[in-house]
Protein backbone atom coordinates (compact mmCIF):
# COMPACT_ATOMS: atom_id res chain seq x y z
CA UNK A 1 0.00 0.00 0.00
CA UNK A 2 1.95 2.98 -1.27
CA UNK A 3 -1.02 5.26 -1.90
CA UNK A 4 -0.18 7.46 1.08
CA UNK A 5 3.25 8.31 -0.28
CA UNK A 6 1.69 8.91 -3.70
CA UNK A 7 -0.92 11.18 -2.11
CA UNK A 8 1.82 13.08 -0.28
CA UNK A 9 3.70 13.56 -3.55
CA UNK A 10 0.52 14.94 -5.16
CA UNK A 11 -0.01 17.38 -2.28
CA UNK A 12 3.64 18.44 -2.38
CA UNK A 13 3.51 19.00 -6.14
CA UNK A 14 0.27 21.00 -5.94
CA UNK A 15 1.57 23.01 -3.00
CA UNK A 16 4.73 24.01 -4.87
CA UNK A 17 2.71 24.98 -7.92
CA UNK A 18 0.25 27.03 -5.82
CA UNK A 19 3.00 28.80 -3.93
CA UNK A 20 4.81 29.67 -7.12
CA UNK A 21 1.70 31.23 -8.61
CA UNK A 22 0.39 32.74 -5.39
CA UNK A 23 -2.94 30.97 -5.59
CA UNK A 24 -5.09 28.77 -3.41
CA UNK A 25 -5.99 25.28 -4.60
CA UNK A 26 -9.60 24.11 -4.45
CA UNK A 27 -9.12 20.88 -6.36
CA UNK A 28 -6.43 18.78 -7.98
CA UNK A 29 -7.20 17.04 -11.28
CA UNK A 30 -5.33 13.77 -11.65
CA UNK A 31 -5.04 11.31 -14.52
CA UNK A 32 -4.76 7.76 -13.23
CA UNK A 33 -3.90 4.94 -15.60
CA UNK A 34 -5.20 1.42 -15.07
CA UNK A 35 -1.56 0.27 -15.16
CA UNK A 36 -0.22 2.95 -12.82
CA UNK A 37 -0.15 0.50 -9.92
CA UNK A 38 -2.24 2.87 -7.80
CA UNK A 39 -5.69 2.05 -6.43
CA UNK A 40 -8.09 4.96 -6.79
CA UNK A 41 -10.17 4.31 -3.67
CA UNK A 42 -7.09 3.98 -1.47
CA UNK A 43 -5.60 7.10 -3.00
CA UNK A 44 -8.74 9.15 -2.35
CA UNK A 45 -8.83 8.26 1.31
CA UNK A 46 -5.09 8.88 1.67
CA UNK A 47 -5.39 12.25 -0.05
CA UNK A 48 -7.46 13.73 2.76
CA UNK A 49 -4.86 12.55 5.27
CA UNK A 50 -1.99 13.90 3.19
CA UNK A 51 -3.65 17.33 2.96
CA UNK A 52 -4.06 17.75 6.70
CA UNK A 53 -2.05 20.64 8.05
CA UNK A 54 -1.04 21.83 4.57
CA UNK A 55 -2.39 24.75 2.52
CA UNK A 56 -4.31 22.11 0.54
CA UNK A 57 -6.43 21.09 3.49
CA UNK A 58 -10.06 20.92 2.40
CA UNK A 59 -9.20 20.60 -1.29
CA UNK A 60 -10.61 17.82 -3.45
CA UNK A 61 -8.86 15.23 -5.58
CA UNK A 62 -10.65 14.64 -8.88
CA UNK A 63 -9.49 11.46 -10.55
CA UNK A 64 -9.89 10.79 -14.25
CA UNK A 65 -9.49 7.06 -14.94
CA UNK A 66 -7.36 6.32 -17.98
CA UNK A 67 -7.97 2.96 -19.60
CA UNK A 68 -5.23 1.01 -21.35
CA UNK A 69 -4.72 1.50 -25.09
CA UNK A 70 -2.30 -0.77 -26.94
CA UNK A 71 -0.77 -0.66 -30.37
CA UNK A 72 -1.50 -3.67 -32.57
CA UNK A 73 1.42 -4.51 -34.86
CA UNK A 74 -0.93 -6.62 -37.02
CA UNK A 75 -3.53 -3.91 -37.65
CA UNK A 76 -0.98 -1.08 -37.34
CA UNK A 77 -3.57 0.66 -35.19
CA UNK A 78 -4.28 1.63 -31.60
CA UNK A 79 -6.81 -0.56 -29.83
CA UNK A 80 -8.48 -0.39 -26.44
CA UNK A 81 -7.47 -3.25 -24.15
CA UNK A 82 -10.42 -5.32 -23.03
CA UNK A 83 -8.71 -7.06 -20.10
CA UNK A 84 -5.53 -6.41 -18.10
CA UNK A 85 -5.07 -10.18 -18.09
CA UNK A 86 -5.01 -10.46 -21.84
CA UNK A 87 -2.78 -8.14 -23.83
CA UNK A 88 -4.02 -8.79 -27.33
CA UNK A 89 -5.77 -6.90 -30.10
CA UNK A 90 -9.55 -6.69 -29.67
CA UNK A 91 -9.97 -6.93 -33.47
CA UNK A 92 -7.49 -9.52 -34.74
CA UNK A 93 -6.24 -11.22 -31.57
CA UNK A 94 -2.54 -10.47 -32.14
CA UNK A 95 -0.57 -10.32 -28.86
CA UNK A 96 0.37 -6.68 -28.17
CA UNK A 97 2.95 -5.47 -25.69
CA UNK A 98 3.25 -1.85 -26.75
CA UNK A 99 1.32 0.35 -24.36
CA UNK A 100 0.09 3.66 -25.76
CA UNK A 101 -1.70 4.85 -22.64
CA UNK A 102 -2.65 3.52 -19.23
CA UNK A 103 0.44 4.14 -17.11
CA UNK A 104 -0.47 7.76 -16.29
CA UNK A 105 -0.03 9.13 -12.80
CA UNK A 106 -0.14 12.79 -13.59
CA UNK A 107 -1.42 16.01 -12.08
CA UNK A 108 -3.03 17.63 -15.12
CA UNK A 109 -4.59 20.74 -13.66
CA UNK A 110 -5.37 22.67 -10.51
CA UNK A 111 -8.65 24.36 -9.78
CA UNK A 112 -7.55 27.55 -8.12
CA UNK A 113 -8.71 30.71 -6.46
CA UNK A 114 -6.57 33.82 -6.63
CA UNK A 115 -5.32 34.83 -3.18
CA UNK A 116 -6.69 38.29 -2.55
CA UNK A 117 -6.27 40.10 0.70
CA UNK A 118 -9.56 40.24 2.60
CA UNK A 119 -11.07 43.72 2.61
CA UNK A 120 -10.90 45.21 6.06
CA UNK B 1 -15.81 39.65 -3.56
CA UNK B 2 -13.71 36.56 -4.16
CA UNK B 3 -12.82 35.91 -7.78
CA UNK B 4 -14.33 32.86 -9.51
CA UNK B 5 -12.27 29.66 -9.29
CA UNK B 6 -10.47 28.79 -12.49
CA UNK B 7 -8.49 25.90 -13.89
CA UNK B 8 -4.78 26.07 -14.59
CA UNK B 9 -2.92 23.42 -16.51
CA UNK B 10 -0.02 21.71 -14.72
CA UNK B 11 0.75 18.39 -16.46
CA UNK B 12 3.33 16.98 -14.06
CA UNK B 13 4.14 13.37 -13.34
CA UNK B 14 3.46 12.69 -9.67
CA UNK B 15 6.60 10.57 -9.41
CA UNK B 16 8.76 13.15 -11.15
CA UNK B 17 11.03 13.54 -8.14
CA UNK B 18 11.74 9.81 -8.03
CA UNK B 19 12.17 9.66 -11.80
CA UNK B 20 14.69 12.52 -11.76
CA UNK B 21 16.78 10.78 -9.08
CA UNK B 22 16.50 7.46 -10.94
CA UNK B 23 17.73 9.12 -14.11
CA UNK B 24 20.73 10.62 -12.35
CA UNK B 25 21.48 7.23 -10.75
CA UNK B 26 21.33 5.63 -14.20
CA UNK B 27 23.82 8.23 -15.46
CA UNK B 28 26.17 7.42 -12.54
CA UNK B 29 25.85 3.68 -13.25
CA UNK B 30 26.59 4.28 -16.94
CA UNK B 31 29.63 6.42 -16.14
CA UNK B 32 30.98 3.78 -13.75
CA UNK B 33 30.28 0.92 -16.19
CA UNK B 34 28.30 -1.06 -13.63
CA UNK B 35 25.32 -3.20 -14.66
CA UNK B 36 22.45 -2.85 -12.21
CA UNK B 37 19.85 -5.56 -11.69
CA UNK B 38 16.85 -5.27 -9.39
CA UNK B 39 14.69 -8.10 -8.09
CA UNK B 40 11.00 -7.81 -7.25
CA UNK B 41 8.63 -10.52 -6.04
CA UNK B 42 6.13 -11.30 -3.34
CA UNK B 43 7.58 -12.21 0.09
CA UNK B 44 9.05 -15.68 0.17
CA UNK B 45 9.61 -16.16 -3.57
CA UNK B 46 13.28 -16.77 -3.10
CA UNK B 47 14.86 -13.42 -4.00
CA UNK B 48 17.48 -13.72 -1.28
CA UNK B 49 18.32 -17.34 -2.11
CA UNK B 50 18.76 -16.53 -5.80
CA UNK B 51 20.78 -13.47 -4.96
CA UNK B 52 23.07 -15.33 -2.56
CA UNK B 53 23.77 -17.90 -5.26
CA UNK B 54 24.23 -15.18 -7.89
CA UNK B 55 26.72 -13.23 -5.79
CA UNK B 56 28.68 -16.37 -4.91
CA UNK B 57 28.93 -17.55 -8.52
CA UNK B 58 29.66 -14.18 -10.11
CA UNK B 59 32.23 -13.27 -7.47
CA UNK B 60 34.72 -15.66 -9.06
CA UNK B 61 35.11 -13.40 -12.10
CA UNK B 62 33.40 -10.13 -11.32
CA UNK B 63 33.18 -7.44 -8.68
CA UNK B 64 29.68 -7.66 -7.28
CA UNK B 65 27.70 -5.94 -4.55
CA UNK B 66 24.12 -5.85 -3.34
CA UNK B 67 21.63 -3.56 -1.68
CA UNK B 68 18.76 -5.25 0.05
CA UNK B 69 15.52 -3.64 1.11
CA UNK B 70 13.67 -5.02 4.08
CA UNK B 71 10.90 -3.68 6.29
CA UNK B 72 12.51 -4.34 9.63
CA UNK B 73 15.14 -7.03 9.89
CA UNK B 74 18.70 -7.41 8.72
CA UNK B 75 18.28 -11.13 8.14
CA UNK B 76 18.55 -10.90 4.37
CA UNK B 77 21.74 -8.82 4.52
CA UNK B 78 23.25 -11.35 6.93
CA UNK B 79 22.35 -14.20 4.58
CA UNK B 80 23.81 -12.40 1.59
CA UNK B 81 26.99 -11.52 3.49
CA UNK B 82 27.80 -15.25 3.42
CA UNK B 83 28.63 -14.76 -0.25
CA UNK B 84 31.52 -12.50 0.91
CA UNK B 85 30.32 -9.75 -1.42
CA UNK B 86 29.72 -6.24 -0.04
CA UNK B 87 26.09 -6.04 1.05
CA UNK B 88 24.16 -3.16 2.50
CA UNK B 89 20.75 -3.26 4.09
CA UNK B 90 18.15 -0.58 3.42
CA UNK B 91 15.61 -0.79 6.23
CA UNK B 92 12.46 0.82 4.94
CA UNK B 93 10.53 0.80 8.22
CA UNK B 94 6.88 0.63 7.25
CA UNK B 95 7.47 1.60 3.63
CA UNK B 96 6.54 -1.23 1.30
CA UNK B 97 8.94 -0.47 -1.55
CA UNK B 98 12.31 1.04 -2.36
CA UNK B 99 12.57 4.51 -3.88
CA UNK B 100 15.42 5.94 -5.93
CA UNK B 101 16.45 8.32 -3.13
CA UNK B 102 17.00 5.36 -0.77
CA UNK B 103 19.24 3.67 -3.31
CA UNK B 104 21.17 6.90 -3.79
CA UNK B 105 21.86 7.40 -0.09
CA UNK B 106 22.73 3.72 0.42
CA UNK B 107 25.34 4.02 -2.32
CA UNK B 108 27.01 7.13 -0.92
CA UNK B 109 29.99 5.35 0.58
CA UNK B 110 30.56 2.93 -2.26
CA UNK B 111 32.85 3.48 -5.19
CA UNK B 112 30.77 2.34 -8.15
CA UNK B 113 33.86 2.34 -10.37
CA UNK B 114 35.07 -0.73 -8.53
CA UNK B 115 31.95 -2.72 -9.44
CA UNK B 116 30.83 -4.82 -12.39
CA UNK B 117 27.40 -5.75 -11.04
CA UNK B 118 25.15 -4.15 -8.49
CA UNK B 119 22.05 -6.02 -7.37
CA UNK B 120 19.11 -4.37 -5.66
CA UNK B 121 16.67 -6.61 -3.82
CA UNK B 122 13.38 -4.80 -3.37
CA UNK B 123 11.00 -5.30 -0.46
CA UNK B 124 8.83 -8.38 -0.96
CA UNK B 125 5.75 -6.89 -2.62
CA UNK B 126 4.20 -7.38 -6.05
CA UNK B 127 2.27 -4.12 -6.09
CA UNK B 128 4.06 -1.02 -4.86
CA UNK B 129 7.56 -1.42 -6.35
CA UNK B 130 6.04 -1.27 -9.84
CA UNK B 131 5.63 2.51 -9.69
CA UNK B 132 9.23 3.32 -8.74
CA UNK B 133 12.14 3.43 -11.14
CA UNK B 134 15.40 2.74 -9.26
CA UNK B 135 17.72 3.50 -12.16
CA UNK B 136 18.37 -0.19 -12.79
CA UNK B 137 19.28 -1.64 -16.20
CA UNK B 138 17.34 -4.83 -15.74
CA UNK B 139 14.38 -5.61 -13.51
CA UNK B 140 13.63 -9.23 -12.73
CA UNK B 141 10.22 -10.25 -11.45
CA UNK B 142 10.33 -13.56 -9.59
CA UNK B 143 7.49 -15.99 -9.01
CA UNK B 144 8.05 -19.27 -7.22
CA UNK B 145 6.37 -22.52 -8.20
CA UNK B 146 4.81 -22.71 -4.72
CA UNK B 147 2.81 -19.53 -5.39
CA UNK B 148 0.86 -21.06 -8.25
CA UNK B 149 0.67 -20.25 -11.94
CA UNK B 150 -1.78 -17.38 -11.75
CA UNK B 151 0.40 -14.70 -10.12
CA UNK B 152 0.92 -12.91 -13.47
CA UNK B 153 -2.86 -12.63 -13.97
CA UNK B 154 -3.31 -11.21 -10.48
CA UNK B 155 -0.47 -8.69 -10.71
CA UNK B 156 -0.17 -7.65 -14.38
CA UNK B 157 1.23 -4.21 -13.52
CA UNK B 158 4.46 -5.49 -11.97
CA UNK B 159 5.05 -7.66 -15.05
CA UNK B 160 4.85 -4.51 -17.15
CA UNK B 161 7.42 -2.76 -14.98
CA UNK B 162 9.90 -5.66 -15.26
CA UNK B 163 12.08 -6.87 -18.14
CA UNK B 164 12.47 -10.57 -17.45
CA UNK B 165 10.31 -13.01 -15.47
CA UNK B 166 12.01 -15.72 -13.42
CA UNK B 167 10.21 -18.80 -12.16
CA UNK B 168 12.02 -19.87 -8.97
CA UNK B 169 12.17 -23.02 -6.81
CA UNK B 170 11.65 -25.18 -9.89
CA UNK B 171 13.08 -28.15 -7.92
CA UNK B 172 9.72 -28.14 -6.09
CA UNK B 173 7.58 -28.00 -9.25
CA UNK B 174 6.54 -31.66 -9.24
CA UNK B 175 5.74 -31.67 -5.52
CA UNK B 176 3.31 -28.77 -5.88
CA UNK B 177 2.02 -29.88 -9.31
CA UNK B 178 3.16 -26.66 -10.89
CA UNK B 179 2.46 -26.38 -14.60
CA UNK B 180 5.26 -24.58 -16.41
CA UNK B 181 3.14 -24.30 -19.57
CA UNK B 182 0.28 -22.58 -17.73
CA UNK B 183 2.63 -20.19 -15.94
CA UNK B 184 4.41 -19.38 -19.19
CA UNK B 185 1.10 -18.79 -21.00
CA UNK B 186 -0.11 -16.53 -18.19
CA UNK B 187 3.04 -14.43 -18.35
CA UNK B 188 2.75 -14.15 -22.14
CA UNK B 189 -0.92 -13.25 -21.79
CA UNK B 190 -0.22 -10.20 -19.59
CA UNK B 191 3.07 -9.29 -21.27
CA UNK B 192 3.49 -10.77 -24.74
CA UNK B 193 7.12 -11.46 -25.63
CA UNK B 194 8.46 -11.29 -22.06
CA UNK B 195 11.53 -13.52 -21.63
CA UNK B 196 11.03 -16.15 -18.92
CA UNK B 197 13.73 -18.10 -17.08
CA UNK B 198 13.46 -21.12 -14.80
CA UNK B 199 15.72 -21.27 -11.76
CA UNK B 200 16.49 -23.32 -8.71
CA UNK B 201 18.88 -21.79 -6.21
CA UNK B 202 18.99 -25.17 -4.49
CA UNK B 203 19.96 -27.45 -7.38
CA UNK B 204 21.49 -24.78 -9.61
CA UNK B 205 19.09 -25.61 -12.43
CA UNK B 206 18.89 -22.76 -14.94
CA UNK B 207 21.69 -20.78 -13.27
CA UNK B 208 23.98 -21.06 -16.26
CA UNK B 209 21.51 -19.52 -18.69
CA UNK B 210 20.58 -16.83 -16.18
CA UNK B 211 24.19 -15.87 -15.45
CA UNK B 212 24.94 -15.86 -19.17
CA UNK B 213 22.13 -13.34 -19.64
CA UNK B 214 23.68 -11.06 -16.99
CA UNK B 215 27.24 -11.29 -18.27
CA UNK B 216 26.15 -10.78 -21.88
CA UNK B 217 24.22 -7.68 -20.89
CA UNK B 218 27.25 -6.34 -18.99
CA UNK B 219 29.47 -6.92 -22.03
CA UNK B 220 26.93 -5.18 -24.29
CA UNK B 221 26.77 -2.22 -21.95
CA UNK B 222 30.55 -1.87 -21.86
CA UNK B 223 30.74 -2.24 -25.64
CA UNK B 224 28.13 0.48 -26.12
CA UNK B 225 30.06 2.75 -23.74
CA UNK B 226 33.31 2.16 -25.63
CA UNK B 227 31.85 3.23 -29.00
Amino acid sequence: MHELSIAMSIVELAEEEAERRGVQVNAVHLKLGALSGVVKEALLSCYEMACEGTPLQGSRLLVEDVSVVIFCPGCQAQRPLSSLQLFCCSECGTPCSEIVQGKELEVVALEIQECVPNPV
Amino acid sequence: MRPEPRLIEVRKNVLKRNDVIARSLRDCFRAAGVFVVSLVSSPGSGKTAILEKTLTLLRANYQVAALVGDLATENDALRLARSQAPVKQITTGTLCHLEAAMVRSALEEWDLNQLDFLFIENVGNLVCPSSYDLGEDLRLVLISVTEGEDKPLKYPTIFHSADVAVVTKVDLAAAVEFSWETAYDNIQSVRPGMPVLQLSAKTGEGMEKYLALLTTRLAELRQAAAV
